[in-house]
């Protein structure tokens, strides 16, 4: 009885949210699993019933304030199904990318240059007291300030184009509700040479990172696993719209084309008792199997092609890593991370010039269904929004699969193969396990406000159970 | 010619008509006096009290008070505007105003209002209370989480539509908008273009399939205080 161990990590910082890990060893101090708890609820899909349909894209973005965008554009595209409207204006449909666009951009410059960036550019175990946003500040000023700059210019364009740089109005059932003056163009236009220069200029750091630390960062948390997310129908990669394909661990198709309003026949959600977090499958592998990661390393994983030069030219080195195989190393997400955002910006670029902005065929009308599901490939990844409405228009039931969901199981994963590695039968938690945690937790991003539909802030706190369930160790990070 | 009335508010002097209240005098002299259940079309509800001046140093509500020769009336002091900001919380409290998500936001006279006077959190506990939604019209939806009791519905139907489709019920804090139907909305001959579905100050009776169709920065209230139009009027 009192030789039980059980490790628990709580809080986790610099991720959206808050975690827990549990830790648990057999009876020689092996790590048997690692479960990432997410212990907040929300309930968002339980209180928007009996709401309207048209106030959904407005109300579900509550989930989050990072990326309350891709929520917005993934509640507004299932809710253009609801109003019959299949296709866009060429206006409505290019303004709504152009803010998902900004939204990449932003948010993935948050989190490169604000929240992961200590981690590679102090190491794994630098002191906390300057492993930090301020500590890059002071050794790196000028990439503080470009991560700054750069999410200022990603806001931007998310205000632009839906009213406020949070929690907009833009995207309605149908279509959108502004397009873009030439004015707000030009003071895009004026800047997107920088931020090409300096999407071009994280990219280098996060790929020489890569390279020079492969050895290292090649086994750290990382497995096999099956990977999925949009893709155009000609294989390329779309961030926002395109149909579902899934990929395993080697590359061969589980399934293709899939049109998204079907997803419910491709993928299921497993509910475990000690997480809020539900764990989603691809069906056709079940549960044990059916497991998959979504987000930045997924994406360049599955798609053919990537449409703009530069992100094309990237993603052909990131494959060459892996000799065109699809990569597995969880810290290559960081490299992955970069491609989406130097592609964002060759996205904003491309859209700008495009005089459909100025348009002013804003809305489709069509028949009303009552049903409508809609897709997005959000910064964390695939999204996943489905609403079932009465005949007075009101929401019946929901179902948010949100990107942090998604990688549920990655994160355990994760987590377990850092535990695995770093305990060797010894039972305790060290400063050096507690950072490595935290490390591979925040190469997925997650969002776990949203993926819960969760309150709060993000300490990690993690706790080392024995083979009996009994607590033996717990170390609290804030 | 109508009989001219000459009374101040807060000290400027003002030349009314007989018969004229004194928020329409006001209003006509380009003198702003925050108001809720008032509109210009309607008779006069008086039940809000966010119009309440001080005449002759009494509180009267400026919407049902008529004007009369040399009366002195106060409007824009800190106390009565202290009176405004609390009759505001207590009607935030009351229901369920969620502006952040709320299709009439940045259009609603209730968050205006609030705005103008300065009420940037609710300073009263929330009731939460249960109300009802009725969905049943093709072109309407009814929310009453978001009532304030105002009337304008009730006076619309019944003085201009000629329909009688909104009434009050109930008593105190059970008070609540019904129907004139044997169940829902749907089953009464209200329109989209009906006066009635015109009137509402917050999001309580909404055109179906209008919302969000007008940009932020674009809306009523986006660039401009909620009377700034009728300040316009001034000379």
């Amino acid at each position: 009885m009192s030789n039980s161990k059980r490790i628990i990590i709580e809080p986790v910082t610099r991720v959206e949210g808050h975690g827990k890990v549990s830790i648990l060893l057999d009876e020689n101090n092996k790590v048997t699993q690692a479960r990432f708890h997410v212990v907040e609820f929300r309930g968002f899909e339980r209180f928007i019933q009996g709401r309207p349909y048209w106030e959904i894209p407005v109300l579900v973005q509550r989930l989050c304030g990072i990326c309350p965008v891709s929520h917005h554009l993934a509640a507004a595209k299932a809710m253009d199904k609801i109003v019959g409207v299949d296709k866009l204006t060429p206006t409505a449909e290019k303004l709504r990318r152009l803010m998902h666009y900004g939204q990449m951009f932003q948010s993935h410059a948050l989190h490169f240059f604000h929240l992961c960036s200590p981690d590679l550019l102090f190491g794994f175990d630098a002191d906390p007291k300057i492993r930090n946003v301020i500590g890059v500040a002071i050794k790196y000023p000028e990439l503080a300030v470009q991560g700054v700059m750069m999410r200022k210019y990603g806001q931007e364009i998310i205000k632009a184009t839906a009213g406020k740089k949070i929690h907009g109005t833009g995207a309605i059932p149908g279509g959108i509700n502004k397009n873009l003056s030439i004015a707000e163009r030009d003071v895009f236009l004026k800047d997107i040479k920088q931020m090409l220069d300096w999407a071009r200029g994280a990219l280098n750091i996060a790929k020489d990172y890569t390279v020079k630390n492969l050895d290292m960062l090649k086994p750290f948390a990382s497995f096999d696993s099956n990977h999925l997310s949009l893709v155009r129908s000609d294989g390329a990669m779309d961030l926002y719209h395109g149909n579902l394909r899934a990929i395993t661990a080697d590359g061969k198709k589980i399934f293709d084309q899939v049109d998204y309003s079907n997803y419910s026949d491709y993928i299921a959600e497993e509910v475990k008792s000690w997480s809020y977090m539900k764990f989603p499958f691809i069906k056709s592998l079940g549960p044990q199997n059916g497991w998959y990661r979504v987000g930045p390393l997924a994406g360049i994983n599955t798609c053919d092609f990537i449409d703009t030069p530069e992100a094309e030219k990237a993603r052909k080195d990131f494959m060459a890593l892996t000799s065109n195989k699809p990569n597995n190393i969880t810290m290559a997400y960081h490299w992955a991370r970069m491609i989406e955002l130097l592609h964002s910006a060759e996205k904003i670029n491309e859209l700008l010039h495009d005089k459909d902005l100025q348009g002013t065929d804003l809305v489709v009308k069509g028949k009303r269904r009552n049903e409508g599901v809609g897709l997005i490939e959000a910064p964390r990844g695939t999204l996943f929004h489905h609403y079932k409405i009465n005949d007075n228009d009101q929401i019946i039931s929901a179902n948010l699969i949100v990107s942090t969901t998604n990688n549920n199981e990655p994160f355990n994963r994760a987590v377990q193969k850092v535990a695995a590695d770093y305990i060797d039968g010894v039972p305790k938690i060290t400063e050096g396990l507690l950072n490595r945690i935290e490390v591979a937790i925040r190469a997925y991003d997650p969002c776990l406000s949203c993926a819960t539909h969760a309150l709060g802030k993000m300490p990690l706190i993690v706790t080392l159970y024995d083979y009996q369930g009994n607590e033996i160790d717990s170390k609290t990070k804030q | 010619m109508s009989e001219q009335i000459t009374f101040t508010i807060d000290g400027i002097e003002i030349k009314g008509k007989a018969g004229q209240t004194i928020i329409e005098a006001a209003d006509e002299a380009g003198i702003y006096i925050p108001r809720l259940c008032y509109h210009p079309e309607l008779a006069p509800h008086g039940s809000c009290r966010v119009c309440t001046v001080l005449v002759n140093g009494k509180p009267q509500s400026a919407c049902t008070q008529p004007i009369a020769e040399g009366i002195t009336v106060e409007n824009n002091t800190k106390e009565l505007d202290e009176h405004r900001r609390n009759l505001i919380d207590m009607l935030f409290i009351e229901g369920n105003h969620f502006c952040m998500f709320c299709e009439k936001s940045g259009n609603c006279e209730l968050q205006a209002v609030a705005y103008r006077l300065g009420i940037l959190a609710p300073k009263y506990p929330y009731f939460f209370p249960k109300k009802d939604v009725d969905s049943t019209h093709p072109d309407i939806f009814l929310d009453l989480n978001r009532c304030i009791l105002c009337g304008r519905c009730v006076s619309a139907s019944r003085d201009i539509d000629g329909k009688g489709v909104f009434e009050f019920v109930g008593r105190s804090i059970e008070k609540k908008i019904a129907v004139n139907a044997e169940a829902s909305l749907k089953d009464t001959n209200l329109k989209q273009a009906d006066k009635a579905a015109d009137v509402c100050p917050v999001g309580t009776i909404n055109k179906k399939r209008t919302a969000f169709a007008i940009p932020i920065g674009k809306r009523l209230y986006d660039s401009k205080p909620i009377g700034s139009d009728i300040e316009s009027r001034r000379k």
